[in-house]
């Protein structure tokens, strides 16, 4: 008894320290939240076309319908990965032939516009999201984020931060091509 | 030239530090004098080197040297001296250097003043400091080089992070080590005796300075940073449960469990492994916190920049000090018995209560700090465990504490007469019941629970006076008498009254800033008049001023009080072009009742800002500066206590039967 | 090391937001709500800052959920409606005092087990005390002799 309850500091000190080991993986990222949006239908929101944008508007409605995954992109002039991610989203529509819809959370309507203009836009859609509160229900940390969204309108895959390197890339064509396959229950 | 000096002399003290690990650990085991006796010149030499490595690296951030990749990455040539000199500490290998010499500096505290150790004890506890030593100097060397060089040399440095500039901070690192590696010595007198296998309360009686002056520093360096976070992070705020809080708060709580329990091994034998095992845990809580602190393991606001490489190497240290220590306890703790007797009804019962309710509330922010990581790693799934978790579990096992501490220093050894306690206790209980209504009479508002503390908390106060009283036979005896028992009474009682007061006082001071704080949040443009507290605060509108490494906008408050000038205010608001960052200065009238605290932002509405409006945050917090008298009395006491003749190093020996009983009750 | 970089690049993002925690216009005319808003901000968790509440924090996020918040209680939600949105939008980490549920049982009843042990073992050494006690139980007559020889010696030694 007593050599047991001796020997239960350094067991509880073991489990600790392979918690820790586990812990100290690199791949692993303390700051990253899971979506609780994954797997569970898209929100719903409808959100008005950019001012002076020649693309409609966005809402749930739109993201539905189609066989194929869509991306949906949260992005924003003043954000500066934004604009790295463009080109890389851009290739994606143009390459691959993704659709793609856009959310421009809190943005300035000229300001968008300016960007759009000067960078392109590759998106189908766009959905002014002045007050932020569409970003709110698609439950986002910060811009860029972009999800991909099956045909029926279930959330499959959130990556936060821009889409920009080979790493990042390659990450978010395998989640794609298996969000291609998807079919229904869980990816 | 200086920097690679620096860096030979940490070469050096780690290769001291090699000798140092096994020469007088053998000796011990042999008998062999001479051998043992080394461990004296060679923790002095290692506490040398590393003191010239030190001294090197501050060198290079005083002159501005840069040609180390450190002072470029921390320093700036504009910057204030004493920063300068704070930067020094400011990066994770300038504080890991810092680590490494409070280390050796406690090692050769007790080569220098331990001449009262038996050589066979003191010969082993300094050979498993320098195991320590070892193992830190060499992540120093292999990873964390703070005496890399850049080449070619930029311009300018980077600047130190703004919000660290700032006199609190700069001395809160070294306050916050002294105490954190302090319980190394400890730690070190423990395994020794493990390793001996005898403990006795002479050994406790030769920790306890040591832990003392640890937990001393532990005490102020908390303080001194909680007082930082108060006035510079700009929202009034003192505590926030944040991990890195956290792990300076453990060691803390169980230093204190071991401080008291020490109390126990030293007067009456008993206690003996739980001593020990306390003296090994609260080091390697104060190891842990080095840990999460480097290695990215959780998220926090203060963390250093992270490197899960460089966690892998604490983590190894980790496992080799506190996986060895306890199996080491594991293995010898069961043949520690005996000691003295006593009832359930008895100073010893009391201070085990005093005991389960630290180890327990330590074990539950230690639990609620770490939980994210476990829930993670077994299911995925990310939780939060924030401020109001570690509200609703630490405040109840504090309120016991703190009743028990009001109790405690009545009860004799052996056995108590606790009918006799509880008619002395009476009228305290009265006061304390009286000061909690008087407080929701005049406050009217804000939870019971903080009534119910407030009596507990005045509880605590009287009684401590109380016993204190009783002890010198006030009231009992002519003034000059008892004035010569207060005299003739041991510092450590003394000590004790002291700190015990300082807690209640801190207490009132942790009530009263939450529960009865008021808060104003509004535009203001010049000449607007906000109310608060009974206070007018007008405000004069904003001024650019220039500082050495800074520009700042500064706002003047004029306050009065019925129509009485008070004082003026002048909220900063700093921006660094160096660094990039601006820094919030808050303002404040600090008087016993409470502070007045203001400070300033731009705003975020655009249209307010426009119209040349101002965010300001005006706070009145009653009470809150008696958290930092309360946390400066309980440093106070630990130091009285520290200065005791009795634990003056050089007063005990070993008794060949331990049992220093006849001392009166404290 | 790629999710430092990362994580500096959504700080970046939020940068243009920087404010001051709660701001004026913010502020509820009402102010038994505002208390409550306040109430509910503190154990709402900012999604971007490390282990700060929304009511302290200066994020742009933060300071979209303390409007949203606001919001939800003008249009009459309580306290425990206004969490569960955010919850529901969030997940669990939002949440600064985790939610009573299976994956949470072990956080919250650990305080109690870790008191219930310690006390299960000081009772027993208390137990294990009395029995040594009685064992070595002195007459009241040899005590007090042992304590008056521990007097003198004591009388000698100042």
């Amino acid at each position: 008894m007593k050599r047991a309850v001796a020997a239960l500091p350094i067991l509880i000190a073991l489990v600790f320290g392979a918690f820790f080991l586990w812990g100290l993986n690199p791949d692993r990222d303390p700051n990253a939240i899971p979506s609780v949006l994954i797997t569970q239908s898209a929100p719903d929101f409808d959100l008005p076309a950019i001012e002076g944008v020649d693309v409609p508007g966005l809402s749930r409605r739109d993201l539905t319908g189609s066989a194929e995954p869509v991306l949906v992109n949260v992005f924003a002039s003043w954000c500066v990965p934004c604009r790295a991610e463009h080109a890389v989203l851009t290739r994606m529509v143009e390459r691959d032939g993704v659709r793609l819809f856009g959310i421009n959370y809190k943005d300035k309507p000229e300001d968008a516009r300016a960007w759009l203009e000067n960078l392109g836009n590759p998106y189908e859609r766009i959905g002014s999201d002045l007050n932020g509160r569409a970003g709110i229900e698609w439950g986002i940390s910060g811009v860029p984020e972009t999800f991909i969204v099956a045909g029926d309108g279930t959330v499959l895959y959130r990556y936060v931060g821009p889409v920009v390197g080979a790493e990042a890339e390659e990450k978010f064509a395998t989640a794609l091509a298996q969000a291609r396959t998807w079919k229904g229950g869980n990816p | 030239m200086i920097p690679e000096i620096g860096q030979f002399a940490l070469a050096l003290a780690l290769g001291t530090a090699l000798v140092q690990s096994v020469l007088p650990m053998l000796g011990a085991a042999r008998g062999n004098a001479l051998w043992m006796r080394s461990a004296r010149s060679s923790s002095i030499t290692q506490l040398v080197f590393i003191g010239i490595a030190f001294a090197a690296l501050m060198h290079a951030f005083v002159v501005s040297d840069f040609t180390v990749a450190n002072v470029v990455e921390n320093s700036h040539s504009l910057k204030p001296m004493l920063y300068k000199i704070a930067g020094t500490w400011g990066s994770h290998e300038g504080s890991l250097l810092l680590w490494v010499l409070i280390l050796a500096a406690f090692g050769a505290g007790v080569a220098l003043f331990g001449s009262n150790i038996p050589d066979a004890l003191k010969a082993r506890t300094l050979s498993v400091q320098a195991w320590i030593s070892t193992g830190f100097l060499s992540f120093l060397l292999l990873t964390s080089n703070p005496f890399e060089r850049v080449f070619p040399p930029p311009f300018d440095g980077n600047d130190l992070n703004p919000l660290l500039q700032d006199v609190g901070l700069a001395m809160h690192p070294p306050l916050l080590y002294f105490g954190y590696v302090g319980f190394s010595i400890v730690f070190s007198f423990a395994v020794a005796a493990l390793i001996e296998g005898r403990i006795d309360a002479a050994w406790a009686r030769w920790v306890r300075p040591w832990t003392l002056a640890a937990w001393m520093s532990l005490t102020a360096g908390i303080a001194l940073g909680s007082w930082w976070a108060y006035y510079e992070l700009g929202w009034g705020g003192w505590w926030f449960w944040d991990p890195v809080e956290n792990v300076s708060f453990m060691p803390w709580l169980l230093g204190t469990a071991l401080l008291h329990s020490a109390i126990v091994t030293e007067k009456r034998d008993a206690f003996k492994s739980w001593t020990i095992l306390l003296a090994i845990l609260t080091f390697s809580l104060s190891l842990l916190g080095t840990f999460i602190v480097r290695s990215g393991l959780l998220t926090s606001v203060h963390a250093f920049a992270v490197d899960p490489e460089r966690g892998l190497y604490i983590l190894g240290l980790l496992g080799v000090s506190i996986g060895g220590s306890l199996t080491l306890y594991a293995w010898r703790a069961p043949a520690m018995d005996g000691g003295g007797l006593f009832t359930p009804v008895s100073r010893e019962a009391g201070l085990l209560i005093n005991n389960l309710l630290l180890a327990t509330a330590t074990g539950t922010v230690l639990f609620g700090t770490l939980y994210p990581l476990f829930m993670e790693a077994l299911s995925g799934d990310k939780v939060s465990v924030g401020s109001p978790f570690f509200n609703a579990t630490f405040i109840p096992m504090m309120l016991p504490l703190v009743v028990m501490m009001g109790i405690g220093p009545f009860l004799s050894w052996k056995r108590a007469d606790l009918k006799g306690v509880f008619q002395r206790l009476r009228f305290v209980a009265v006061l304390a019941g009286l000061a909690g209504l008087a407080t929701w009479y005049v406050a009217r508002g804000g939870p019971v629970l903080a009534y119910l503390s407030v009596a507990i908390a005045v509880w605590l106060l009287i009684a401590s006076l109380r016993e204190w009283f009783v002890r010198i036979r006030l009231l009992d005896v002519p003034l000059l008498e008892a004035m010569r028992r207060a005299r003739n009474l041991p510092r450590a009682a003394h000590g004790m009254t002291l700190a015990h007061a300082g807690l209640a006082i801190a207490m009132l001071g942790f009530i009263g800033s939450s529960a009865w704080k008021s808060e104003e949040i509004v535009f203001v443009q010049p000449g607007s008049v906000i109310k608060i507290a009974g206070f007018d605060a007008r405000f004069d509108g904003v001024e650019r001023v220039r500082g050495p490494n800074y520009i700042a906008d500064r706002g003047a408050l004029t306050i009065s009080r019925e129509g009485e000038f008070v004082t003026t205010l002048y909220p900063e608001r700093r921006s660094y072009p160096v660094a990039q960052s601006t820094t919030t200065e808050s303002a404040i009238r600090s008087t016993l009742a409470g502070d007045l605290y203001a400070s300033l932002a731009e705003p975020s509405s655009e249209t307010a800002a426009d119209q040349g409006a101002w965010t300001l945050r005006i706070l009145y917090e009653p009470l809150v500066n008696l958290i930092w008298i309360g946390a400066a009395m309980l440093f106070l006491g630990g130091g009285l206590s520290l200065s005791d003749r009795r634990l003056r190093v050089g007063a005990p020996r070993r008794a060949s039967r331990s049992e220093p009983v006849a001392t009166p009750a404290e | 090391m790629k999710w430092i970089s990362l994580a500096a690049a959504i700080m970046l993002a939020a940068l243009p937001f920087t404010a001051h925690a709660v701001e004026p216009d913010e502020i509820l005319d009402d102010p038994g709500l505002e208390a409550r808003a306040r109430e509910i901000s503190k154990d709402l968790r900012c999604v971007v800052c490390q282990n700060q509440d929304i009511d302290s924090s200066n994020a742009g996020v933060a300071r979209d959920l303390r409007l949203l918040v606001r919001e939800r209680l003008v249009a009459g939600d309580t306290d425990a409606e206004v969490i569960e949105f955010v919850r529901a939008r969030y997940g669990d980490f939002v949440l600064l005092k985790p939610p009573f549920k299976p994956g949470t049982y072990a956080l919250w009843l650990a305080p109690a087990v870790l008191f219930l042990f310690g006390a299960g073992t000081a009772i027993v050494v208390l137990r294990n005390n009395r029995k040594r006690l009685v064992a070595a139980k002195l007459s009241d007559e040899d005590e007090r002799m042992v304590a008056e020889i521990l007097a003198t010696e004591k009388g000698d030694k100042s």
